[in-house]
């Protein structure tokens, strides 16, 4: 597989590593991993990133400690690699070479804080007023201010990472959504999500090939934006020979998810007309709810997210099975482990962990033969982008003659804040709440191998391929397994 | 006895949902919904012979080509809403020894 496969370099080291402890796991040196893997990925002699080999080798033990399963003690996925952060500055609002203390002064009229005086033909900037509001940036004509902010800091749309005393990046687990931007936005690649692939390594190598228990991998929709190499249909087989029994879609969950979130709305509306009502299938947004607008709290739509809904409708046909879940979200690496997923889910890979598993296996995916992936609609499929819940469910709400749906699509975290800012001071005319955490939905996840534009093109082709038009199959799926397990049989 | 309509990927495109509703249909026509439990599986690994219906907790009646004995009971290849009345009627209800 080529470097190109994936966006920015980061990912590329991270997959390597990923791929050569997979390798391991299976061909033996797992042991020896601390040692050689560091000099397999940077032979030396000159270094490239960082003061020298020995530093970049360090880093890369980091890699090797997060693929291996991170901090095991840290209830959250989303961990900083203390050596691998590069201190980057953070002195906010700076003044460059480039101001020649101009007549205009735009910088100093806009600061609504009186931060900036010019002093001796250039402007300064008094750190103890700045608030770091960028306007000055903004209206400098020579483009002579920047805002030197910590990449990390900037992409944590809840303020979750602070700087230590030695420099170093931390996250606040009490702030933390674990949404996993700053995974995907530090340059140094120095934050991480916690990588479970050995459990599953082992959840696969138990099962005896499916004699003692069958493993089934639940896909997010989010898959077919990342099948740049192979159709999604190889993709299947690829997984397949993994180890894996079946192969099932996330999206047949999303299906029931809308069918029971549609319900939820009736029932609360019709209790008070005044109700409203927030999605709770993006673990990123239900916890930024939890932390943030713990009042509207109330508000979650009380259905499991799609993931633990095809998990169950699995486990209630194969009461033995293990469940494993492949997408592109770093906050079901903490979903699942919750307490309300019940054990449905017993792991979580990423798409990236996926890549390298598959790699390290020799798998040739464009080699692959196709098997069909059919077992969701057209609307569970389009979950995967923002929008997509919000459009299923005014459609479900329809054929089901629920009234009075208004749904917002809040896409992205900002984009959240803002309308759940609106719904508190009571000023907003929607009822229904669409929320993802990140932006343009799970295609735009983290752990994404691609974040192409192209993305939602192929959500679209991908959902309209669905053999179900409608969510009616599937929900009658739900209701056998309902039977099921209410034991009226 | 469970009767269990695969719904993999493969089966579905071929039909299960329909099956599942023929089967439906039969059980209540038979008069036999206490007796046997519908239920749905994520493939029973017969991919290219489906619409499979795992049955289970019965021995097959007759043994046609569409019948493949397994540790439980057997499976029924090739189910579709048009068949799945008389391979009931012909593989499971005899077994299920009503009077």
């Amino acid at each position: 597989m080529e470097q190109k496969l994936f966006d920015t370099n980061v990912q590329w080291i991270k997959y390597k590593v990923l791929k050569e402890v997979i390798r391991r796991a299976y061909e033996g040196g797992l042991e020896n991993a601390y040692v050689e893997i560091p000099k397999i990925i940077v032979p030396g002699p000159k270094a490239e990133l960082r003061c020298c080999i020995y530093k970049e080798r360090a880093v890369v033990q980091e890699r090797i400690h997060m693929a291996m399963g991170g901090n095991k003690e840290n209830p959250n996925p989303v961990q900083v690699m203390e050596t691998a952060c590069d201190e980057c500055p953070a002195a906010g609002m700076m003044v460059t070479d480039a101001c020649r203390g101009c007549m205009m002064h735009a910088c100093k009229d806009v600061c609504p804080k009186d931060a900036i005086t010019i002093v001796g033909h250039r402007c300064v900037i008094d750190r103890s007023r700045c608030i770091e509001c960028g306007r000055c940036a903004q209206a400098c004509p020579y483009s002579a201010i920047i805002a030197q902010k910590r990449p990390c800091m900037k992409s944590c749309k809840v303020k979750a990472i602070s700087i230590n005393s030695d420099d170093k990046a931390v996250i606040d687990n009490n702030k933390c959504i674990s949404c996993g931007a700053c995974v995907y936005k530090c340059p140094f690649g120095a934050i991480s999500d916690r990588s479970l692939v050995l459990d599953i390594i082992d959840i696969l190598k138990n099962s005896d090939e499916g004699r003692r228990y069958r493993v089934y991998a639940v896909v997010a929709p989010a898959i077919v934006s990342q099948c740049r190499f192979g159709r999604v249909t190889q993709v299947v087989t690829a997984i397949r020979r993994l180890g894996f029994h079946q192969v099932v879609e996330a999206a047949l969950g999303a299906d029931i998810t809308l069918y029971n979130e549609a319900l939820e709305f009736a029932e609360k509306t019709k209790a008070d007309p005044n109700a409203v009502m927030t999605t709770s299938c993006c673990p990123a947004f239900v916890s930024f709810v939890e932390k943030n607008f713990p009042e509207l709290k109330g508000a979650v739509s009380s259905s499991v997210s799609p993931m633990v809904m095809a998990a169950r409708l699995i486990k209630s046909s194969d009461p033995t099975a293990k469940v494993v879940f492949i997408g592109p979200c770093a906050a079901k690496k903490g979903e699942y482990t919750l307490e309300k997923t019940k054990g449905l889910i017993d792991s979580v890979m990423s798409f990236e962990e996926l890549q390298a598993f598959v790699d390290a296996r020799g798998i040739v995916t464009t080699e692959c033969e196709d098997t069909e992936l059919d077992n969701a609609s057209y609307y569970g499929r389009i979950f995967a982008k923002s929008g997509g819940v919000a459009q299923g469910v005014a459609h479900v709400a329809q054929e089901l003659g629920v009234e009075g749906v208004r749904s917002i699509a809040m896409n992205g975290i900002d984009q959240c804040r803002t309308a759940l800012t609106l719904l508190r001071a009571k000023k907003q005319t929607a009822n229904f709440f669409e929320g993802m955490a990140c932006d343009g939905g799970c295609i735009g996840g983290p752990l994404c191998i691609t974040h192409s534009p192209r993305n939602i093109v192929d959500v679209d082709e991908y959902g309209n391929q669905a053999k179900e038009k409608g969510i009616g199959g599937s929900v009658e799926l739900y209701k056998l397994a309902l039977r099921r397990e209410g034991g009226e049989k | 006895m469970i009767i269990k309509v695969c719904v993999g990927s493969s089966c579905h495109l071929k039909g299960s949902y329909d099956v599942i509703e023929a089967f439906k249909r039969v059980l209540k026509k038979y008069d036999v919904e206490d007796l046997v439990d519908l239920q749905a599986s994520f493939c029973l690994g017969h991919c290219a012979k489906g619409v499979n219906a795992g049955c289970e907790g019965i021995k097959p009646a007759a043994s046609g080509s569409a019948v493949q004995p397994t540790d439980e009971g057997f499976i029924l290849h090739g189910v579709n809403e048009e068949n799945a009345e008389e391979l009931f009627a012909n593989e499971i209800y005899p077994s299920l020894n009503i009077n």
